[in-house]
C-alpha cells in the first residue's frame, strides 16, 4: 500500500508541475507539455519493453519514431497527380529489384559451398542487381520529383484518414525492426548498439534525400488533422457562445480546445498500450523475458529460443516508437526530416526511461511525463537563473554571451540528471517489483 | 585515353582526402579502442571528447591569434594543441574521478557505463555549446597550400591539377608521428606494456603488481590526448561544429569494430577502410573515367554510385559485412 501512495505521489507531483505551468504561464503551454508528455511516455513505454523487459540496448529510436512519422504522410496525404503512372511503378519495380538482388545473394551464400566461386557469384550478382537497380529506380525518381517540385514532387499518400497510420507507423517500424533484428540482434549488445545508431542515421537520410518519398529537406507541411481546425471553431456561432459561458474569447478557447482533443486521443492510445505491456509483463511471457534477461545461458538451458524471443520484443519495441512517431507527426501537422536529431529522440527518451525506473511501465511513463516537462522548463529556467547571476554584472561582451549560452542548459541538465539518478537510485523512481 | 591525367583526378579528389579523412577516423578510433581494451566499454562520449579537446585548442588559437603569435605558414592551432590535450585530459580525469571511477570499483555491467558514457556525453555536449555555442567555427590560418592546383598544372604541363591543402599534409604527418610515438610506448615502456597486460588479463595483471588506478589514469590521457589531436585536425579540415563531431561517431566506431575493438592495429587499418569506402563510394567518376577510357567510351552520367549524404550508410553497410562475417574484426579484437 505504502508504494501504491508513493507512486499515486509522483504522478500527482507531475501533474502539479503542468498546472503550475498552466497557472504561471498559459494553459496553452501546459496543454502541449501534457500532449507532448504522453507521446514521450508512449515512447519510454516502447524502450522500456526493449531495455526494461529484455535488456536489449537500441540507441535506434530516433529511426522508428521518423518512420512512423512518414506513415502519416503516406497514408493521409492526397494523392498526387500522376506520379503513380509516371514514376511510381518504376520506383517499386526498382526497390523490389534492390531487394531481389539481395535475397538472391544471402541465397547464393547459403546454397553454394564455402570457395572462391561463391564469393564471385555473390560480387557478380551484387554489382549486376545494382546498375540494374538504378537504371530502373533512377528513370522512375526523376519523373516523379520533376512534377510540380514547388508544391509536390512526391508520389504523395493515400489520402485516407490520418488516425490510421498511427497503427501503420507501427506497422511499417516493425518490418524494419525485423530486418535490423534479423542481422544485428545475434550481435553483442554493444554491436546493437552501434548497429541501431547506424541505422537511425541512415532512414534519416533516406528521408532527407529521397524527395519522391515524403519531399525530402523540403518539408510536408498541412497534413489532414484527425481533430477540427481552431479557424472553424472560432467562426462557430455556438462554440463561440459556448466559450464565452467559460469566460474565455474565442481564440483562446479553441486553440485549448483543439488540444484537449488531441490529448484525449493520446491518452486513449497510451492507455491501451500500457494496459498491454501491464498485461505482458505478468504473464507468463513476460516471466520468460525477464528470465531471459537476467540469465541467458540459464533461460537457454530451459529450452527457450533466446534469439527469437528477442526479435519479437524488439520488434515490438520498435513498433510502439513508430505509433509515436506517427502521433508526433499527426500533432505537429508537418513532416520536417531535418528536425529529428539523436539527442532529442534517441538519448532522451533513454533518460526517461532510466529516470522513471527501468523494467517498470509505469515508471518509463513517469519518466515520459518528468523529463519532457524538464526538457521544455529548463530553458526559460536557465534564462531566469542567467539573468539573476548576471544582473550584477556590467552589460558586455559576457553578460551577452552567457545569456545566449543559457539555452543549452538542457542537454547539461539532463545529462546531470541522468548520471545522478543512475548514481544514486539505479533503479529509477519507481523500481521494478 | 591519358592515364597520367586520370590517375592525378584520382589522387587530387579520392586519394588525398581520402588518406586525410581516414588518419582522422584513424586517431579517433585508437581513443575508441583503447578505451574499449582497459576500461572495457565502448564510450559514447568520445565525439564530445574530441569536440571538446578541439574547443579548448580553439579557445587558445583565438588567444594566440589576439596575441600575434603564429607559426607562420603552419596553422596556430598547432601550437595551442598542447594547451587543447592538457585542458580535455584534466576534464575526462575530472569525470573518470567524478563519473566511472564509481562504477569500476563496483564492476559494473559493460553496458551499464556504456549507459553512464551517454550521460557524460549529455554534459560535454552542452558544455561545449554553452562556451563556444553550437554554430560553425573555422579557426584554420597559414598558408592554405603546400601545392596548389595551378602551381601544380605550371609545374608538370599536365591538365590537370593536384592540390594538397596545408591541412592535409598535417594530418597525415602528425598522425604519423602520433601513431609511432603510441606504439612505442605501448611496446617499450613499462607503463605501455603493463597496459597492454591489463587489457589482456585483468586478473593477472593485478596479480603482478600493476596498480589499476594508475593504468587508468593513462589510458585516459592517451585517449584525451588522441581525441585532442583527431578533432582539431578534422576542424583544420574541415570546420568546426559541436553537432558534426557528435556524428563522427558513427564511423569512428566502425573504424574501430571493423578493425577488431581493442587492438591498435586494427584501428587504424579500419579508419582507412572505411575513409576510402566512403570517399570512393560517394565520388562521381565521370571525369577519372572519361581520362582513362579510350576516346568517345566516357559514360554520361556521373557514375556516382551514391549520393554524398549516404556516406553514413557505407561506414554502415561494411560494418554489417565485417560484424556478419567476421565478428572479432579484420584484426582479432577481443570479445568481452
Amino acid at each position: 500500500m505504502n508504494e501504491m501512495v508513493k507512486n499515486t505521489g509522483l504522478f500527482a507531483i507531475v501533474a502539479l508541475l503542468i498546472v503550475i505551468t498552466g497557472v504561471m504561464q498559459s494553459w496553452n503551454t501546459a496543454l502541449l507539455i501534457l500532449n507532448m508528455g504522453l507521446i514521450s511516455a508512449i515512447m519510454a513505454l516502447g524502450v522500456n519493453l526493449q531495455w526494461g523487459f529484455a535488456g536489449l540496448f537500441n540507441v535506434g529510436i530516433m529511426g522508428f519514431v521518423a518512420l512512423g512519422g512518414l506513415a502519416s504522410v503516406l497514408i493521409a496525404m492526397p494523392p498526387t497527380e500522376g506520379a503513380w503512372a509516371a514514376g511510381g511503378y518504376g520506383i517499386v519495380l526498382g526497390l523490389l529489384m534492390g531487394a531481389a538482388t539481395i535475397v538472391a545473394a544471402v541465397l547464393t551464400y547459403q546454397r553454394m559451398p564455402n570457395s572462391r566461386a561463391r564469393t564471385l557469384a555473390m560480387l557478380a550478382i551484387l554489382t549486376i542487381g545494382f546498375f540494374l537497380y538504378r537504371a530502373v529506380y533512377d528513370p522512375g525518381v526523376d519523373a516523379v520529383e520533376s512534377i510540380n517540385p514547388a508544391s509536390t514532387g512526391n508520389i504523395g499518400g493515400l489520402g485516407l484518414p490520418i488516425l490510421l497510420s498511427w497503427p501503420v507507423g507501427g506497422l511499417l517500424a516493425a518490418g524494419v525492426a525485423w530486418i535490423i533484428g534479423k542481422t544485428a540482434l545475434g550481435l553483442r549488445s554493444d554491436y546493437l548498439a552501434i548497429a541501431t545508431l547506424g541505422i537511425a542515421e541512415i532512414i534519416i537520410a533516406v528521408m532527407k534525400n529521397e524527395d519522391w518519398l515524403a519531399r525530402g529537406v523540403k518539408n510536408v507541411i498541412g497534413l489532414p488533422r484527425p481533430v477540427p481546425l481552431e479557424v472553424d471553431l472560432q467562426r462557430d456561432p455556438e462554440f463561440v457562445e459556448r466559450a464565452a459561458g467559460f469566460g474565455l474569447d474565442a481564440v483562446t478557447a479553441s486553440t485549448i480546445y483543439v488540444k484537449l482533443e488531441y490529448a484525449a486521443l493520446f491518452a486513449v492510445v497510451l492507455v491501451i498500450l500500457l494496459w498491454m505491456a501491464q498485461k505482458a509483463l505478468n504473464s507468463p511471457w513476460g516471466r520468460m523475458m525477464r528470465a531471459i534477461r537476467d540469465n541467458e545461458v540459464a533461460a537457454e538451458a530451459m529450452g527457450k529460443d533466446v534469439t527469437r524471443r528477442h526479435l519479437q520484443i524488439f520488434i515490438l519495441g520498435s513498433a510502439i516508437c513508430g505509433i509515436a512517431g506517427a502521433m508526433m507527426t499527426t500533432l505537429d501537422g508537418q513532416l520536417t526530416p531535418g528536425t529529428y536529431q539523436p539527442l532529442r529522440f534517441t538519448f532522451l527518451v533513454w533518460v526517461m526511461v532510466i529516470v522513471g525506473g527501468s523494467g517498470n511501465n509505469f515508471g518509463a511513463v513517469l519518466g515520459g511525463f518528468l523529463i519532457w516537462f524538464l526538457w521544455v522548463q529548463v530553458e526559460p529556467i536557465g534564462l531566469w537563473l542567467m539573468s539573476t547571476l548576471t544582473s550584477g554584472m556590467t552589460d558586455g561582451a559576457l553578460k551577452t554571451h552567457l545569456m545566449d549560452s543559457a539555452a543549452h542548459m538542457r542537454l547539461f541538465t539532463m545529462g546531470l540528471i541522468l548520471l545522478l539518478v543512475l548514481r544514486f537510485s539505479p533503479r529509477g523512481l519507481i523500481p521494478e517489483k | 585515353m591519358d592515364l597520367l591525367n586520370a590517375f592525378i583526378t584520382l589522387s587530387n579528389f579520392v586519394i588525398i582526402p581520402a588518406i586525410a579523412y581516414g588518419s582522422q577516423l584513424a586517431l579517433g578510433a585508437l581513443g575508441v579502442t583503447l578505451i574499449y581494451g582497459i576500461l572495457r566499454f565502448s564510450n559514447f562520449a568520445h565525439g564530445d571528447t574530441m569536440a571538446f579537446g578541439t574547443m579548448i585548442t580553439i579557445l587558445f588559437t583565438w588567444w594566440f591569434q589576439h596575441m600575434g603569435l603564429s607559426l607562420g605558414p603552419l596553422p596556430t592551432a598547432i601550437l595551442a594543441l598542447p594547451f587543447g590535450i592538457a585542458g580535455c585530459a584534466l576534464f575526462v580525469l575530472l569525470t573518470d574521478r567524478a563519473v566511472y571511477r564509481f562504477y569500476r570499483m563496483q564492476k559494473a555491467k559493460p553496458v551499464i557505463l556504456v549507459i553512464v558514457s551517454m550521460g557524460v556525453m549529455f554534459i560535454m555536449n552542452g558544455v561545449v555549446r554553452f562556451i563556444i555555442g553550437p554554430d560553425d567555427h573555422n579557426f584554420s590560418d597559414g598558408e592554405r597550400f603546400i601545392i596548389s592546383a595551378r602551381t601544380f598544372r605550371d609545374m608538370t604541363g599536365l591538365e590537370e591539377g593536384l592540390a594538397i591543402r596545408t591541412s592535409t599534409g598535417i594530418t597525415v604527418v602528425t598522425a604519423v608521428v602520433v601513431v609511432a610515438l603510441l606504439f612505442w610506448f605501448l611496446n617499450k615502456t613499462r607503463t605501455g606494456k603493463s597496459m597492454r597486460a591489463y587489457s589482456d588479463n585483468e586478473d593477472l595483471a593485478l596479480l603482478s603488481g600493476i596498480n589499476p588506478e594508475k593504468v587508468v589514469v593513462v589510458t585516459w590521457v592517451i585517449v584525451a590526448a588522441l581525441a585532442t589531436v583527431a578533432g582539431t585536425l578534422y576542424g583544420l579540415d574541415k570546420s568546426f561544429k559541436a553537432f558534426t563531431y557528435f556524428q563522427l561517431l558513427l564511423p569512428i566506431f566502425a573504424s574501430a569494430i571493423v578493425g577488431g575493438l581493442g587492438s591498435p592495429v586494427g584501428a587504424i587499418a579500419g579508419g582507412f577502410v572505411i575513409a576510402f569506402s566512403e570517399v570512393t563510394i560517394t565520388y562521381a567518376w565521370k571525369k577519372v573515367l572519361v581520362y582513362a577510357l579510350p576516346d568517345g567510351m566516357g559514360p554520361d552520367g556521373l557514375v556516382q554510385l551514391l549520393s554524398t549524404d549516404y556516406k553514413f550508410a557505407v561506414s554502415f553497410i561494411i560494418l554489417l559485412v565485417v560484424l556478419l562475417f567476421r565478428p572479432t574484426g579484420l584484426f582479432k579484437g577481443k570479445s568481452v
